[in-house]
């Protein structure tokens, strides 16, 4: 048997609007809404509507044969559901048909794994509920933004109960292996791994219309044979490809579309099945474990998380970012929230590479700014005034250990008063009933007043103020713990 | 090649560039270099191209021997120079103020009679001409137009000209009549024209209806600086951060932008300085200008500064900014990012078709420019990827890459491939 395994990833980033510094602290809004709407219209009508329609022709026509995955964005969701509603309803009918499996992925499209697994965990979760509302899905397999995968993420995705990973094929890792295999994770032999072959993927995505190429022009026929001579043993091919690869990246005028439509046929004819990633590791068995000490992306020439982290001002933004990540956690502000997780798309730090030569011709292609310096500019004024809304919140004299109990303590505030005000009442009624039962006796038996002094305090006609009291002191003993 | 600077001796960016590339043209090899420049005052570096200068050539013949002619000019010309320039005096120009060596006194700047010394420079270049053997004749900006010109009527050999700024450029668009007739001349008679940016390129061709395949682009380099000149220790106050402007504070040099972007600055942070070092016309108006914005106290006019105090000054600075409306090349942020210092330059600058590691806004947009200003002072990590970078990519631009572009043109012209 030899397979394909489709992933087609959605994601759209909400990009900034241009925010001066003299905003900071004056403007809380930071995103360009018209160039977010503009853009994502375009994608949608250009690319993902005829894209998944051609696909669900696919599966209707090759009942049940086709098959394929899709990964899609928590921002990418809010997106599509401001701009695009009509979208998701044709991604419904995707998943209703049963062929198509989705796969989880972080919420914010986010470098989370690198910097705060707790973050990275929740935003997971995230769009795992978002799967399971909108299409009643519980995702098996996950993938990281852009692939990103190490050593210390397998352990963690297996924690949260997922079976599979995908990501990329990287010739550095894999070094005289082939990606056409599942692997296992040397770190968490549970998690199975399916690579991203990276040089048929971007024959599709890239090279389609590169007149330079020698293989121009790519037909579906040509493509599905590189597939079928691939070594017996190789059982499985992973294409991982951005939706908008069809249509946009690729214009329809390129004969995109009819690649996509021509390809169920033609491996038909060779035997070349379909699998979603879940039917690719349970069916095929892993030949290997795989160690991967640092982390490896799906992006630029060197595979690895460069093209976020590649300089300077990558790393700065980045850590500034990511120090407060416990911070907004510890928070229930909906809107600081919102914001920090449209901030943490990675895209953002994408514009602020300054490759050069082919790398850096593709982050410009994306980019909507004229130089990394401008992206760098304006994502840190953003950012300044972010952590200003945060610093607001909560100080930053006071430390996350000291802040963790202090919330505790205001969030149980509620209850305790009521506990108290129970205690106070049921006190008051024991001194009530003790001192009925003592009217008249002698004072021999003083002993019982060592008990219940506070109580007696509290009684004397204070009754508005007992209320308050018991609050405060418990708030301010907190810390001291 | 005529020139009109040449260091040390210089008044502006001209002498430099000039220098720079006959030099980068030297190191490329198998090259002549005749240099014309109105005063040699004696002290420049002849290693790499032979200097002339135009006060020491005779336009009227004299009867003077040879100790006399050694103790006079010698420091400056050989005197059998001096004899074979002699023999070439094609008119009799002695109704000409001329001097005991019958030459025509120059001054070397840019006085209040420089028509009649640009003349007095193509009648000189005359006699040059007719000395000496070359193959191509080079005339650096419009002051040498007439002289490369009447070259070129002489002897017949092909003229290059090299526009290292236009009319247009100095005028913001309102040229003198006078010099834009010198310098379309000058461009009409050219063989090929050189300029030193896209943007002149453009200008050429569009304001002085020249033909593009006659126009080609050699940006400028810098030379390296000295160890010394690197190594400059300047007092700084650890709390303050400091942009400078250095330039001439002139119309063309779009200081007003400056002043309007500092004052957006100040509006929001307190930690700065501003610096406009240089003088101008419009330093009046400026040092108004700040006053009226309520900025004066954080901003500061210290006057021109020459030769070391240009480095010192930048080396002082945390930000460089050149707001030119319209600058053909502009070689000052180059030295900048020489010395470390990141730079903001206008779009409308040429260099900044050659510079990624700079933030290049809009002349006339204050809002980006008070942003790329906020924006190096406060995120330090910009501040050293700026400073890194550009560190690395300057030392990429070198004047033998431009001299061997040079090179090609000529054997272009000259139908030598």
């Amino acid at each position: 048997m030899k397979a394909i395994c489709f992933n087609f990833e959605i994601h759209q980033p909400f990009r900034l609007k241009r925010y001066r510094f003299f905003d900071i602290g004056r403007d809380h809004y930071y995103f360009d809404d018209f160039l977010n709407d503009d853009i994502l219209s375009r994608i949608v009508h250009n690319s993902y509507i005829p894209a998944a329609e051609t696909l669900l022709r696919l599966i209707e026509q090759y009942q049940g044969k086709f098959r394929c995955s899709f990964s899609v964005s928590g921002v990418a969701f809010e997106q599509l559901e401001r701009y695009a509603p009509e979208f998701l309803d044709i991604l419904k009918k995707l998943a209703d048909t049963g062929c198509v499996e989705f796969v989880a992925q972080p919420f914010a499209y986010s470098l989370a794994s690198l910097a705060d697994p707790e973050e990275f965990a929740q935003q997971i979760s995230e769009t795992c509920s978002i799967l399971r509302s909108r299409f009643g899905i519980t995702p098996k397999v996950v993938r990281n933004t852009e692939l990103i995968y190490d050593d210390d993420i397998a352990p963690q995705l297996v924690a949260m109960g997922f079976k599979a990973c995908l990501t990329e094929g990287a010739k550095h890792i894999l070094g005289w292996k082939s990606p056409n295999y599942v692997y296992t994770a040397a770190s968490a032999p549970k998690l199975k791994l399916l690579l991203r072959n990276s040089k048929l993927s971007d024959d599709i995505s890239f090279r389609f219309t590169d007149y330079n190429w020698n293989e121009y022009p790519l037909t579906a026929d040509k493509y599905i044979d590189w597939i079928a001579s691939t070594p017996q043993e190789e059982q499985i091919v992973n294409i991982f490809l951005n939706l908008e690869t069809f249509g946009d990246l690729q214009p329809a005028t390129s004969g995109i579309f009819q690649f996509l439509e021509a390809l169920p046929r033609f491996a038909a004819e060779r035997g070349v099945e379909f699998v979603t990633p879940s039917e690719a590791v349970a069916k095929i068995k892993p030949v290997d474990a795989l160690s991967v000490m640092h982390p490896i992306s799906s992006a630029d020439e060197a595979r690895d998380v460069s093209a976020w982290l590649g300089n300077r001002m990558q790393n700065e933004a980045f850590e500034k970012l990511y120090s407060v990540a416990e911070r907004v956690r510890q928070c229930d502000n909906r809107s600081l929230k919102r914001d920090y997780s449209y901030l943490q798309t990675c895209d953002h730090l994408f514009y602020m590479s300054t490759k050069r030569k082919a790398d850096g011709a593709l982050h410009s292609l994306f980019s909507p700014y004229e130089t990394p310096f401008q992206a760098f500019t304006n994502y840190m004024n953003v950012l300044a005034d972010f952590l200003m809304r945060v610093e607001e919140q909560f100080p930053s004299q006071v430390d996350n250990e000291e802040l963790n109990p202090l919330l505790l303590t205001i969030s149980n505030q509620g209850a305790e008063i009521e506990a108290l005000n129970k205690e106070l009442a049921s006190m008051r009624k024991n001194i009530e009933q003790y001192n009925i039962e003592h009217i008249g006796r002698d004072k021999k038996k003083e002993e019982p007043k060592e008990e219940n002094p506070k109580a007696e305090k509290k009684t004397r006609g204070r009754k508005p103020k007992a209320e308050t009291a018991p609050k405060e002191p418990k708030a301010k003993k907190a810390p001291k713990e | 090649m005529f020139g009109w600077e040449f260091p040390p001796h210089i008044l502006g960016g001209l002498g430099t560039a000039s220098y720079g590339l006959t030099r980068g043209m030297w190191e490329c090899g198998d090259m002549d270099i005749t240099f014309v420049i109105p005063k040699p005052f004696g002290d420049e570096d002849r290693s790499f191209a032979r200097i002339i200068g135009n006060s020491q050539v005779p336009v009227a013949w004299r009867d003077v021997d040879r100790d006399y002619v050694e103790s006079r000019i010698g420091r400056v010309m050989d005197p059998d120079l001096y004899y074979r320039l002699r023999d070439h005096i094609y008119a009799d120009f002695n109704y000409m103020r001329t001097n005991d060596l019958g030459c025509i006194e120059f001054s070397g700047k840019y006085p209040s009679n420089l028509l009649e010394e640009i003349n007095n420079y193509s009648i000189t270049a005359g006699v040059i001409a007719r000395t000496i053997d070359f193959d191509i004749i080079h005339s650096h900006d419009w002051l040498t137009y007439p002289a490369g010109i009447h070259a070129k009527q002489v002897t017949g050999k092909p003229l290059v000209v090299h526009v290292h700024a236009t009319e247009y450029d100095r005028s913001r668009g309102k040229p003198n009549p006078t010099v834009y007739g010198i310098e379309r001349d000058g461009m009409t008679h050219a063989d090929h024209i050189i300029t030193v940016s896209n943007l002149t390129r453009q200008t050429v061709i569009d304001h002085y209806g020249i033909d593009p395949a006659k126009v080609t682009t050699v940006h400028n380099a810098v030379v390296p600086l000295s160890q010394d000149l690197l190594d400059i220790e300047m007092p700084r106050a650890t709390k303050e951060k400091v942009v400078t402007f250095l330039g001439r504070i002139t119309m063309q040099k779009g200081p007003e932008y400056f002043v309007e972007a500092a004052a957006k600055v100040l509006r929001n942070c307190s930690n700065v300085r501003f610096v406009m070092a240089g003088s101008g016309d419009m330093m009046d108006k400026m040092i108004n200008l700040a006053a009226e914005r309520g900025i004066a106290d954080r901003f500061h006019f210290p006057g021109f500064q020459k030769g070391r105090q240009v480095y010192e000054m930048l080396k002082a600075s945390d930000v460089y900014i050149m707001p030119s409306v319209s600058e053909p090349f502009g070689i000052s942020p180059l030295e900048a990012m020489q010395m470390g210092v990141p730079s903001i330059i206008s779009k409308q600058s040429g260099c900044a078709e050659i510079l990624d590691n700079v933030i290049k806004t809009d002349y006339w947009d204050i809002d980006a420019m008070a942003d790329a200003i906020h924006a190096i002072i406060s995120y330090p990590a910009l501040y050293r990827q700026l400073r890194e970078d550009g560190l690395a990519e300057v030392a990429q631009i070198t004047w033998d890459k431009a001299g061997k572009k040079v090179i090609d043109i000529y054997n272009k012209v000259l139908g030598r491939n």
